[in-house]
C-alpha cells in the first residue's frame, strides 16, 4: 500500500479537563476529498489548527507524504504543501484583491528579500495571481480593495489565496460559511473542479455540499472520530444518526 | 484610515507633496541668507536630521506596526560613535559613518532578535527597556563625559580635509542624506520585502498561512531602520559638535513617535512634515512661553482627534474636496 498523502496519528489536545481532540487518527489518500462533519463544538476547527500548525497538540503527529511535519511552524508546513483556509475570512483588507493573491504567489516564488523594484509591477507574480482569481471567478474584481469585497467574494478570494500557495493538501475550514445560495452553488462547482487535482480535507456544515463533494466522510463528536466511511456508510451508521444527523435524514 | 479606495487625487498628492517638500528644503538656505540668520539655518538642519530619524521610525512603525519606544537609542549610538572615535583622535567621516552604522546595525539585530519575539504592549516595553539600557550605559561613561556629555573637537573630516566647515554645506550634506534615505525607504516599501512587511501589519496570521516566517523580515526591517537612525545620529553629533546621553532619553523616543504620528503614519513624507512641524512648533512656542508644553500637548490631542492620518491625512482630505 502506498503512503497516504496526509496522516494524522493520535492527535490529542486538552484544555484543562476538557479534551477537545481525543486521539484522532486519520489517513487521507492522495486526491481524496475527505470531509469532516460534526456538531458545533465537536473540535473541528481546533483539529484544523493542529494540522496547519497554528496550535501545538499535546500528543500525536501530522505526516505529509510519510514525512513528519509536526515540528514545523505554520509557514514551514505551507512550504511542505499543507495549506489552510480560514472559517472567519482572513485577508489583507488594505491590499487589492490581486495583491492578496500575488503575495501568496510571491511566498512560493523565490526570495522575498528583494529590496528594489516594485513588487506590484512584477508580471511573474501578477499573471499567476490573476489566473487564480479567474479560476475562482473574481478576475473582474482584481483591482478592488479586498476590504471592499462582498462577503461571498471574500470567500472566493480566500480560496484563490490558498490555491496560489501551491498546496498538496488543502485544509478548508467551512469555505461556504455565510455565503448565499448562488455563491455557495458556485463554490461547490469550484470545489468539484478542484477535486481529484488536490487532496482536500473539508470541514463544512452544509450537508448538501458535503454529500455532493466528499469521497469519504469522518464524523467528529466531542473530539473523537466516531465513524469514517463513504457518504452512504456514514449516512446509514446508527451511531452517527443518533449523535449528529438526528431527525434531519431519518 | 478612510475606507475610500485610493483615488487619482491621492496618488498625485503622493508624488507632488515630496517634490514640493524637497524643493522647499533645497531652496531654504537661499532665503535664510537674506535674513542673515544663521540660527534659521541651524534650525533647518535640525529639522532635516530629525526627519531622517522620524523617517526610519516610520519604516517600522508606520508600515510594520512595530511600535518601538527605544528608537532614540540609535540616534545616541550614531552620535557617540562620532564622539568616542573623535576623543581618540580619529576624526574621519570615512571611519565615523561606517562605525556608526555598523554599531547601530549590530545593536538592532541583537535587541530586535529578542524584542520581536513579543507583541503589542510587550514590544513597546522591551524596546523602551533596551533604550534605557543604552541611556544609562552612556551616563556611566565617565571617560566620555558621563552625564554631561562631551564637546567634540570639530566635525568629521573626509580623508583629512575639513569638508563641511560651513553651515550651509553641512545643511546640504544632511539634506542629501535625507533625500537618499527617503528614496531608499520608498523603494523598500514598494519592493517584495516591503510588501511582506506591509502585509504583516494588516494580518500576520494570514501572512504565516501563505508561508511567510515574519520574524526574519521584521528583524531585517528593524535593522535597516536602526541603521538609518544611526545616520541621523552621526549628523546630529556633527551639527552640534556635542554628544550627550540626552540624545537617547525615552522622552526623545517619544518625540520621534510624535513626529511620525503628527505627520501621518506610513506615508514617509509625512514623517518629514511631522519632524518639521514638531521642531518648528517647539521653537516657536518655547519662544512665546516657558510653559510651551501646555500648548503643545492639547495641539497634539487635536491633531490626533480631528486629523486621523496626521497632517498628511488632513492634506489629502482637503485635496479631495476640490
Amino acid at each position: 500500500m502506498t503512503e497516504p498523502m496526509l496522516r494524522l496519528a493520535g492527535l490529542t489536545k486538552n484544555y484543562g479537563a476538557l479534551c477537545v481532540t481525543d486521539n484522532v487518527s486519520l489517513d487521507v489518500p492522495a486526491h481524496e476529498l475527505h470531509a469532516i462533519i460534526g456538531p458545533n463544538g465537536a473540535g473541528k476547527t481546533t483539529l484544523i489548527h493542529q494540522i496547519s500548525g497554528s496550535l501545538t497538540p499535546d500528543a500525536g503527529h501530522v505526516l505529509l507524504e510519510g514525512r513528519d511535519v509536526s515540528a514545523l511552524g505554520m509557514a514551514g508546513r505551507v512550504h511542505a504543501g499543507l495549506v489552510r483556509s480560514f472559517q472567519i475570512t482572513s485577508i489583507l483588507p488594505g491590499f487589492s484583491t490581486l495583491e492578496n493573491v500575488a503575495l501568496a504567489v510571491q511566498a512560493q516564488a523565490g526570495s522575498s528579500f528583494r529590496f528594489f523594484g516594485r513588487a506590484a509591477n512584477e508580471e511573474a507574480l501578477n499573471a499567476p495571481a490573476l489566473a487564480a482569481l479567474e479560476e475562482v471567478g473574481l478576475g473582474h474584481r482584481a483591482h478592488v480593495r479586498a476590504g471592499l469585497l462582498a462577503h461571498g467574494e471574500k470567500r472566493q478570494l480566500e480560496l484563490a489565496i490558498a490555491l496560489s500557495a501551491r498546496p498538496k493538501v488543502l485544509l478548508l475550514d467551512e469555505p461556504l460559511a455565510g455565503t448565499g445560495p448562488e455563491e455557495s452553488a458556485f463554490l461547490i462547482g469550484l470545489l468539484q473542479r478542484l477535486k481529484g487535482r488536490l487532496t482536500i480535507l473539508l470541514i463544512e456544515h452544509d450537508m448538501g455540499a458535503v454529500f455532493a463533494l466528499a469521497d469519504r466522510v469522518s464524523v467528529l463528536v466531542y473530539g473523537r472520530i466516531i465513524a469514517t466511511g463513504t457518504v452512504d456508510e456514514v449516512r446509514n451508521n446508527p451511531d452517527v444518526r443518533v449523535a449528529y444527523l438526528g431527525e434531519e435524514l431519518a | 484610515m478612510s475606507a475610500q479606495p485610493s483615488s487619482g487625487g491621492r496618488s498625485r498628492l503622493e508624488f507632488l507633496v515630496p517634490l514640493a517638500l524637497f524643493a522647499v528644503l533645497a531652496l531654504f538656505p537661499l532665503a535664510a541668507t537674506y535674513g542673515a540668520q544663521s540660527h534659521l539655518l541651524s534650525l533647518a538642519t535640525r529639522v532635516v536630521i530629525f526627519a531622517i530619524a522620524a523617517l526610519s521610525l516610520d519604516l517600522i512603525l508606520g508600515y510594520g506596526a512595530l511600535v518601538s519606544f527605544g528608537h532614540a537609542a540609535f540616534l545616541g549610538i550614531g552620535a557617540y560613535a562620532v564622539g568616542m572615535l573623535g576623543a581618540h583622535g580619529m576624526k574621519d567621516a570615512a571611519l565615523h559613518l561606517p562605525v556608526a552604522l555598523i554599531a547601530c546595525g549590530v545593536f538592532a539585530a541583537l535587541t530586535g532578535a529578542i524584542s520581536l519575539r513579543t507583541k503589542g504592549v510587550y514590544f513597546i516595553m522591551i524596546t523602551l527597556a533596551f533604550g534605557q539600557m543604552v541611556f544609562f550605559f552612556a551616563v556611566s561613561l565617565a571617560a566620555y563625559g558621563g552625564d554631561d556629555g562631551m564637546t567634540l573637537s570639530g566635525r568629521s573630516q573626509l580623508f583629512g580635509m575639513a569638508w563641511i566647515k560651513d553651515d550651509r554645506s553641512f545643511y546640504y550634506v544632511a539634506l542629501g542624506c535625507l533625500a537618499g534615505a527617503y528614496l531608499l525607504c520608498r523603494s523598500l516599501i514598494g519592493s517584495r520585502f516591503g510588501r511582506v512587511i506591509r502585509g504583516a501589519r494588516e494580518n500576520p496570521v494570514r501572512m504565516s498561512a501563505i508561508g511567510f516566517s515574519l520574524f526574519r523580515y521584521q528583524l531585517v526591517a528593524y535593522v535597516i531602520a536602526g541603521m538609518l537612525c544611526g545616520l541621523a545620529g552621526f549628523l546630529l553629533a556633527n551639527q552640534t559638535e556635542f554628544v550627550s546621553p540626552a540624545y537617547m532619553t525615552w522622552q526623545r523616543s517619544g518625540e520621534l513617535i510624535v513626529m511620525v504620528v503628527l505627520g501621518g503614519l506610513g506615508t514617509l513624507h509625512g514623517a518629514i512634515i511631522g519632524a518639521a512641524a514638531f521642531i518648528l512648533l517647539e521653537e516657536w512656542l518655547s519662544g512665546l512661553t516657558e510653559h510651551w508644553k501646555m500648548i503643545f500637548g492639547p495641539f497634539l490631542v487635536i491633531v490626533v482627534l480631528f486629523a486621523r492620518g496626521g497632517l498628511m491625512g488632513a492634506l489629502s482630505k482637503v485635496s479631495r474636496h476640490d
